[in-house]
């Protein structure tokens, strides 16, 4: 074997002064007390990117805001924003409190939570596995809750009037020991000491191409009433919600956002590697079980709600990492870009196009070409995509 | 060295058995660190410095045996407590996208900052003295993806300086630096390890420089230990033929006095020493 390890480093700039280095004079492990004025020495950079940051979550949060209240307005029944804010403040008619309150702010408010946290799962994962493609969609954790779910209404009967209060109990449960398991053998599979994103996202594929088949199955098993349910359910849809299927997931948003917030700055260390993220003092393992355990649960929650809304968990993160020039997609502003998506495409399905799409088909327009777009872009990137 | 204390071990490895899934790269290994010096892993390639480097550093857990840090057991210690004890500089650092120098620096403050609080002046102070250690002050807003192999493996160093432990394990920290900056670099190990007393666990492939920066050099070879001693002890024509395969005589160099290693003219053994 040759005893000469590597090529020549690059040349490097011209030697720098070695010898005032040399000297003493500066003690790199301990804070000198008097500090020297260094004003031209900060880096416009950080302090640019923050204010960017800080200002695009506003505008999002505004936006978030905005966009519910635009939903408020649409549908059949055609109400001003002005007579929506005045019921909202409890001075509106009776017929226009049913209608607002009682039919469409469940829908609202469900669509704000479902994308809220489907953007909030996809930036864990997408940061976790540090690829883009990692999202609960396509690691099969979307489409385990959706097994669970159709499961339910396949075998529950779901096409019966008597079922219902049971369903309201049994999509949620189904779902969520759906995206659990189907979560923990995709990750069984893909953990070789630590996990390669690539390796997570190939077993990913193959489990969600599995559990679809299987989903498949169970629809051209079931009744065809059950059926025709449960594959209106599964393009994604609002339009069932009440206010007994969104309490669940707006429980869990409100629980596992500040779990998750908790994560943010062991996720920003874990971005060096995992070597250097236990150097740091990240307990990895911990931390691992922490954001998957998150993720997991929100996708569950929002799945079981709506269904699986497509491509929100993997676009909103991306769209937020874009608007804030953040280093990895942020959690708050992701969140917020996913129940704008969520809502804003909602209103557009009941507002704008004819007859009553499934809100499902307008994420997967604008996510398939997303997608499509991010896997010719980004190639040779960190972990072999 | 001026200090009269007996020497302790900083890190005890206690029989220890490293092994990656089928391949075991050392049986039953002891061997002890000894704090306030600087000690430098050599030897071929795969002969298991870095694996050595990482189980001192609790990245990999032996199969068996014991690693202390300080007396304590490295296992039982918080992770987050050893982080503020002992700094690794692995061989293979992500480097993370759209990440300043400066950013990176920042990263060795995590074990010292707690839940939801702010870089403290203290924090600050650290990661300036680091930068500015490295050289890298000027370089403090570029994104790190824009830098040269060897500014980035000195932005690694500077988040490994802003950590400010007593113990740092460096994974050949001169890699990609042209030889002024691994002077530079491995003359800020030297102050370190003098003003500080920061021990330091080293891998370095120039056996020069491995001569003259450190207090103790330690040879691997096929899961052995084949030298362990003062760098004069260890560079030595068998130590240098049993570890490296190669041939050469050692020369005092003419500046430092410290051992220098010529090959001889043909000297490259044509076997594999890297093999288990
Ligand atoms: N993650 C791993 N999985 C399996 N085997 C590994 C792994 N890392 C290292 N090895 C093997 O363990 C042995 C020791 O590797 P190690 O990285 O410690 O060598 P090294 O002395 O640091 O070499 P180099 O000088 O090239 O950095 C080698 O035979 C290597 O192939
Ligand atoms: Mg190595």
């Amino acid at each position: 074997m040759s005893t000469t390890r590597r090529a020549a480093p690059p040349p490097a700039q011209t030697l720098p002064p070695v010898t005032p280095k040399l000297a003493p004079r500066s003690n790199p492990m301990q804070p000198k007390p008097p500090q020297p004025p260094r004003a031209s020495l900060k880096p416009p950079r950080s302090a640019d990117r923050t204010r960017r940051h800080r200002l695009t979550t506003g505008i999002c949060l505004v936006a978030a805001l905005g966009v519910g209240l635009v939903a408020m307005t649409a549908g059949s029944a055609d109400y001003t924003i002005l007579e929506v804010i005045q019921v909202l403040a409890g001075r509106g008619t009776p017929a226009q409190e049913l209608i607002l309150l009682d039919f469409r702010a469940p829908r609202v408010v469900a669509g704000l939570a479902v994308g809220a946290s489907l953007g909030l799962a996809g930036t864990l994962t997408q940061t976790f596995a540090r690829n883009p493609l990692a999202t609960p969609d396509i690691l099969g954790v979307t489409s385990g809750a959706a097994l669970g779910a159709v499961a339910a209404i396949c075998l529950g009967g779901g096409g019966y009037a008597v079922a219902a209060p049971l369903l309201a109990l049994g999509i949620p449960t189904m779902s969520t020991v759906g995206a659990v398991c189907s979560a923990t053998v995709v990750y069984g599979l893909a953990w070789r000491g630590g996990i390669n994103s690539y390796r997570l996202i190939l077993i990913g594929i193959g489990a969600t191409a599995t559990l679809s088949g299987i989903t498949s199955y169970l629809i051209a098993q079931a009744k065809i009433t059950d059926a025709q349910a449960a594959a209106v359910w599964l393009v994604g849809n609002l339009s069932g919600v009440s206010w007994s299927s969104v309490w669940p997931v707006v429980v869990v948003l409100a629980v596992v956002a500040p779990v998750a917030a908790s994560q943010s700055r062991d996720l920003a260390v874990s971005q060096l590697g995992d070597d250097l993220a236990v150097s740091l003092g990240v307990a990895m393992q911990r931390h691992r079980m922490i954001v998957i355990g998150c993720a997991v649960a929100l996708t569950a929650a929002a799945v079981s709600a709506s269904g699986p809304v497509e491509f929100v968990a993997f676009v909103s993160p991306q769209i937020a990492l874009r608007l804030t020039g953040a280093a990895r997609p942020p959690l708050f502003t992701s969140a917020l870009a996913g129940a704008i998506l969520v809502a804003g495409a909602d209103s557009l399905v009941r507002g704008v196009l004819p007859g009553e799409r499934p809100v499902g088909l307008i994420t997967a327009m604008i996510g398939a070409p997303y997608l499509i777009w991010l896997l010719i872009r980004h190639r040779g990137g960190t972990d072999g995509l | 060295m001026t200090t009269t204390t007996r020497p302790v071990a900083a890190l005890d490895a206690e029989r220890v058995t490293l092994a990656y899934d089928q391949r075991t790269v050392f049986q039953d290994l002891s061997l002890s660190v000894m704090e306030g010096q600087i000690t430098t892993l050599v030897g071929a390639n795969g002969s298991g410095k870095s694996t050595l480097l990482k189980a001192f550093g609790r990245l990999l857990s032996p199969r068996s045996g014991r690693i202390h840090l300080q007396g304590k057991a490295l296992r039982t210690i918080p992770t987050r407590q050893v982080a503020r004890q002992l700094a690794v500089l692995p061989q293979k650092p992500l480097t993370p996208p759209a990440t300043t120098v400066r950013e990176l620096a920042a990263r060795g403050r995590h074990p010292h900052q707690t839940w939801f609080r702010p870089l403290t002046s203290q924090d600050t102070a650290a990661i300036d003295a680091a930068l500015d250690a490295t050289g890298l002050t000027g370089l403090a807003g570029r994104d790190v993806a824009t830098l040269s192999g060897g500014q980035i493996q000195r932005a690694w160093i500077a988040l490994v300086l802003a950590q400010q432990t007593p113990i740092a394990l460096l994974d050949e920290p001169t890699t990609f630096l042209d030889l002024a900056h691994q002077l530079e670099i491995l003359h800020l190990v030297r102050r370190l390890n003098r003003d500080h007393r920061t021990t330091v666990l080293m891998v370095l492939h120039d056996l020069w420089l491995a001569g003259r920066f450190s207090d103790r050099l330690i040879a691997l070879a096929g899961g052995q230990v084949v030298a362990d001693g003062s760098p004069w002890e260890v560079l030595k024509p068998g130590v240098l033929r049993q570890a490296f395969g190669l041939e050469a005589q050692v020369v005092s160099e003419p500046v430092t006095g410290s051992p220098l290693v010529v090959p001889a003219a043909e000297t490259v053994l044509p076997h594999d020493l890297a093999g288990s």
